[in-house]
């Protein structure tokens, strides 16, 4: 089975082994130096927010991150607590779509605030100098908050022919990410071609494109692919910061398990409809208005990690497969080569779930994601008090044994396929 | 004379370069480069046409869902598809909210910076505020205690010291005009415009499954299923959503968007004497009414105006447009001039600009990611004054009221129209204009629907063994940003070439091989520069095309003479 992204965990390390949190004694954490006024809470309240909103909230993401109930009061505190979060955001080879998604950040209200209350000194769509004006803020960003600020990099880096195919005031894209990633405290990179150079490093693409992680150091860099990405998932990603001081657990390609841990198909509406063997085999046909499964018109679900079922997009509104088109992938690591053609079915069916030993897929990496969760919120607990007790960071842990053996377990599954089932019209192209 | 470079052009979609040279306080000459390549075209040679729309629609996240349909479009009529007229009218409603929610950002968040100084806005008085903005519209914000409280977050805001993407801003300029109240006005409503687009987007997700990028396009129709009698298919409860946010974007437009441009307008009244540009404009026109195809049943209709000639609408048809590369940064094997019609258009990169980093581009024959379209070797204008302009003179009876009504409320004349003012006011009628049509195009789809028609996609040529070896298709379509199509050539089941010609390459066009301007250097000539540091004027007459690509400005001032300073603003 190719690109199992949820078999292998391993939490962030540094290239010097230890994980990215910032040092206790460190002069600078967020915003100001030594600042910690201007509570987000206090900007809630004065912005009309109720104490029971912003708790609701604070559960809401605790439970968009997987972690215990008891860790909302955590959760509220820490954001409550943290002054506006310096932030650049570069575009490189990019649409902009990861832009747009987050101009659509919905959690009625509230996660609208949380990014209001980020201090975006640098972003090309939404501020208001042009040229060397802008320029001056990204300098005086890096050079006010060294160590102290995130940085966002949406789009590719073409890397070919000394980065000429992006250059913004002259300077080549690379050069500029380089330049912002050396002081900054955390990256994430945001879309899939910030990821992996996603849609300009497809094959034919002739710029030479990659990914944050190429040209910034790996330790401190997340992963939030998607195209776009979904923007709870970045909500998520930098309140979890906030309460803990370092990025979720993340699986072997740098993204956070709680967003990029379950297979769609394992999470998706018409999974029922797979299970029954009725598929959508044309567009329009009964099936595809009752909502049946759509893998044979090429759903890339059953190979692709991440939570677009249960988070859907725009508030909550949908997503791709509740409308009724396939999921295209856009998650996974070169998917614009890896899932297409779209329409043509998975090469390897998914199983189906038997009565004796029920879906080997979903069933393992239930058990994964389960225990991951579970892990992940007593390490990250441990880790806390360790981190009050000591004042010093632990080094990285992995997963239980046994995560990649269930993987595992699933390529050797023998379940009848839906591939055995007959289509009544044959036209399952 | 100076020559001011001015990268990166912010608030647009993409990556901007320009430069103009400055003499006397006036714009003498301009340079228009897109500093970002990405090679899409060479992307999709090779794969299943099927496909493309998934990889085009990744041309721009801002106007978002255009280049899918424009794909879909090209490899239907290669395919010689007709789309069923449930699929027609849910790409209407698509495409419709997409030029709606976009044209208020574009306004609000793109384009009111250069318009509004917000510092000023915090010597407000509330109350004159909410007598200001009453006296424009009863929206029911427009008060004095609204008006106190976002003033208070702004103070809070400017106080604390991270100004954050208003850091850094022309604050304080001189050719900011409007009173601290209009401001303070403009200001909320840039607050208010945040959360109203984030809620009629939601249009294309229940429609889509998203936005940005909707998902549910497929050749020869739409992915979803239409059904009034099943819940998990587009049934008319769930229209009656769409109806809810229809609704709510069009109170916006109406008692917001329309007031607030007319009165920033009214208070820039010479800004109708600059911009100018070329004169030429062109529109493929959209929104299919009927399901025959053609560009009569458009609602925009489809036309050119050459020379600013409103007696005279020209016919058009896609074999006219044709790209060079004299220019640009690719070449055509020795013969760069040549104008290539995107059935034989050629996408081969050659950087010949100068290495980064660098200060200037001047020098550089090539100067360009953006090739140069020319329809029938003429330079051509396109955008919502482009539309409104076409449809004025086709004599298409909402758009000729809607502009009688803004000039008439302006006290201006039609030659205004002709203006970096004209393109804010064209916008501003196209949204009042496609908001309340959607509403038409909504209940044609639940009348449909309520005849029993379930049909959502053509899919008798789903199948690839049953197309022919060879064929070529184009599909037209006006984005938000002004005249798009795409070409494809099919041979053998694949992409044999795959063309794009949008609308910021039209009007962001470098010269010519005859050495003529594209449409935002040419607009730029003459645009009025007070202080060569912070621009803002050139930023007003760019962004009036709402430019979407990643690029920047150079502003170029040569000294008389051989020695030009260059400064980098």
């Amino acid at each position: 089975m190719r690109l199992m992204g949820g078999a292998s965990v391993t939490t962030r390390r540094s290239s010097s082994g230890g994980p990215i949190v910032p040092r206790p004694d460190h002069p600078v954490r967020w915003g100001r130096p030594m600042a910690h006024q201007d509570g987000l809470y206090d900007a809630l309240v004065a912005r009309g927010i109720s104490r029971r909103d912003f708790l609701r909230f604070s559960a809401a993401m605790t439970a968009a991150l997987s972690l215990p109930g008891s860790y909302t009061a955590r959760v509220a505190a820490a954001v409550a607590a943290a002054p506006r979060v310096p932030v650049i955001w570069l575009e490189g080879q990019d649409c902009a779509g990861n832009t747009e998604a987050f101009l659509r950040a919905s959690h009625p209200t509230v996660a609208e605030l949380v990014l209001d209350t980020l201090s975006v000194n640098y972003h090309e769509t939404i501020m208001a100098p042009s040229g060397k004006a802008a320029e001056q803020s990204m300098a005086d960003t890096i050079a006010t908050y060294p160590n102290g600020y995130v940085l966002i990099v949406e789009g590719g880096i073409p890397i070919a022919e000394g980065g000429i195919y992006c250059t913004v005031g002259g300077r080549t894209f690379e050069s500029i990410v380089r330049d912002a990633a050396d002081k900054a405290l955390a990256i994430i990179s945001v879309g899939t071609c910030a990821f992996d150079g996603g849609l300009p490093a497809a094959n034919g693409g002739p710029t030479g494109a990659v990914g944050v992680n190429t040209v910034a150091p790996r330790a401190k860099v997340i992963n939030l692919p998607g195209c776009p990405l979904n923007v709870q998932n970045l909500t998520a990603t930098l309140v979890h910061f906030l309460t803990f001081d370092e990025w979720p657990a993340v699986d072997t390609y740098d993204r956070p398990l709680f967003a990029y841990g379950q297979l769609i198909h394992d999470q998706c509406e018409r999974r029922a409809h797979f299970e029954q063997g009725e598929y959508v085999v044309a567009w329009g046909d009964e099936g595809h208005r009752k909502g049946w499964c759509l893998y044979k018109m090429g759903c890339k679900g059953p190979e692709t990690f991440a939570n677009c079922p249960t988070v859907r997009f725009n508030d909550r509104t949908s997503w791709p497969v509740k409308v009724g088109h396939g999921c295209v992938g856009c998650t996974m690591p070169s998917f614009w080569d890896e899932m297409s053609p779209f329409y043509r079915r998975l090469p390897t069916p998914p199983p189906f779930a038997t009565e004796v030993t029920a879906d080997q897929v979903g069933i393992g990496l239930v058990a994964a994601v389960t225990g991951l969760a579970a892990a992940h919120g007593a390490i990250s607990y441990a880790r806390h008090r360790r981190q009050v007790a000591a004042g010093t960071a632990q080094t990285a842990e992995t997963v239980p044994a046994g995560t990649a053996t269930m993987a595992e377990s699933t390529e050797t599954a023998t379940s009848p396929s839906p591939d055995d089932v007959v289509d009544e019209k044959g036209t399952d192209q | 004379m100076t020559r001011i470079a001015i990268d990166p052009i912010t608030r647009i979609e993409g990556h901007l370069r320009i430069e103009v040279e400055v003499e006397n306080g006036v714009v003498k000459d301009a340079w228009s480069s897109g500093t970002m390549f990405r090679g899409l075209e060479l992307i999709l040679k090779d794969r299943d046409p099927r496909d493309a729309w998934v990889f085009a629609q990744r041309a721009c996240g801002v106007c978002t869902t255009v280049h899918a349909l424009a794909s879909v479009r090209a490899v239907e009529n290669a395919l010689q598809l007709r789309i069923p007229t449930n699929a027609r009218l849910i790409r209407n409603l698509i495409a419709g909210i997409q030029f709606v929610q976009d044209h208020v950002i574009h306004f609000y968040h793109l384009h009111a910076l250069d318009w509004v100084d917000v510092v000023s806005a915090l010597s407000a008085d509330p109350a004159a505020t909410a007598q200001l903005a009453g006296s424009l519209s009863d929206w029911p914000t427009n008060s004095t205690g609204n008006f106190k409280t976002v003033q208070a977050k702004l103070k809070t805001f400017v106080d604390s010291g991270q100004l954050g993407p208003f850091a850094n801003g022309y604050w304080g300029h001189p050719a900011y005009k409007l009173p601290p109240e209009a401001n303070l006005m403009a200001v909320a409503h840039y607050l208010e415009a945040l959360d109203w687009q984030r809620d009629v987007i939601k249009i294309q997700a229940m429609l889509g499954g998203k936005n940005p990028h909707p998902q549910s396009y497929v050749v020869g129709g739409m992915a979803m299923g239409v059904d009034p009698n099943s819940p998990t298919a587009l049934t008319t409860r769930r229209l009656s959503e769409v109806t809810e946010l229809t609704q709510e974007a069009q109170a916006f437009v109406e008692g917001v968007y329309l007031p607030d441009v007319l009165a920033i307008a009214g208070l820039y009244k010479d800004w109708a004497g600059v911009g100018a540009g070329i004169g030429n404009y062109l529109a493929y026109g959209d929104f299919p009414e009927d399901d025959s195809g053609q560009p009569e049943a458009f609602y925009l209709p489809r036309g050119r105006i050459m020379n600013r000639d409103l007696t005279k609408v020209e016919a058009v048809d896609h074999i006219g447009v044709g790209e060079s590369v004299s220019h640009s940064w690719y070449t055509y094997g020795g013969d760069d001039g040549a104008l290539k019609h995107p059935w034989d258009g050629v996408t081969e990169p050659t950087y010949t600009g100068p290495r980064p980093p660098f200060d200037t581009l001047e020098g550089s024959d090539k100067y360009s990611w953006l090739k140069a379209p020319r329809y029938e070797d003429q330079p051509m204008e396109v955008g919502p004054l482009a539309r409104m302009l076409v449809a004025y003179a086709s004599g298409h009876k909402d758009v000729k009221a809607g502009v009688d009504g803004i000039l008439s409320a302006l006290g201006v004349g039609p030659e205004a129209l002709f203006s970096t003012l004209g393109r804010v006011a064209a916008r501003a009628l196209e949204t009042k204009l496609l908001i309340a049509r959607m509403s038409t195009w909504q209940a044609d789809l639940e009348h449909n629907l309520d005849t029993g028609d379930l049909a959502i996609a053509d899919i008798s040529r789903w199948d690839p063994a049953s197309w022919p070896a060879d064929a070529k298709g184009w599909g037209m379509e006006e984005a938000p940003r002004g005249a798009l199509a795409h070409w494809v050539v099919i041979k053998d089941q694949k992409i044999a070439n795959y063309q794009l010609v949008v609308p910021s390459t039209w009007n962001g066009s470098p010269r010519d091989a005859r050495g003529r301007r594209g449409a935002w250097e040419e607009a730029l000539i003459g645009t009025p520069v007070a202080d060569p540091e912070r621009p803002v004027e050139v930023l007003r007459t760019i962004h009036s095309f709402d430019p979407c690509m990643a690029c920047a400005v150079h502003v170029h001032d040569p000294a008389a003479g051989s020695g030009v300073e260059i400064q980098v603003v």
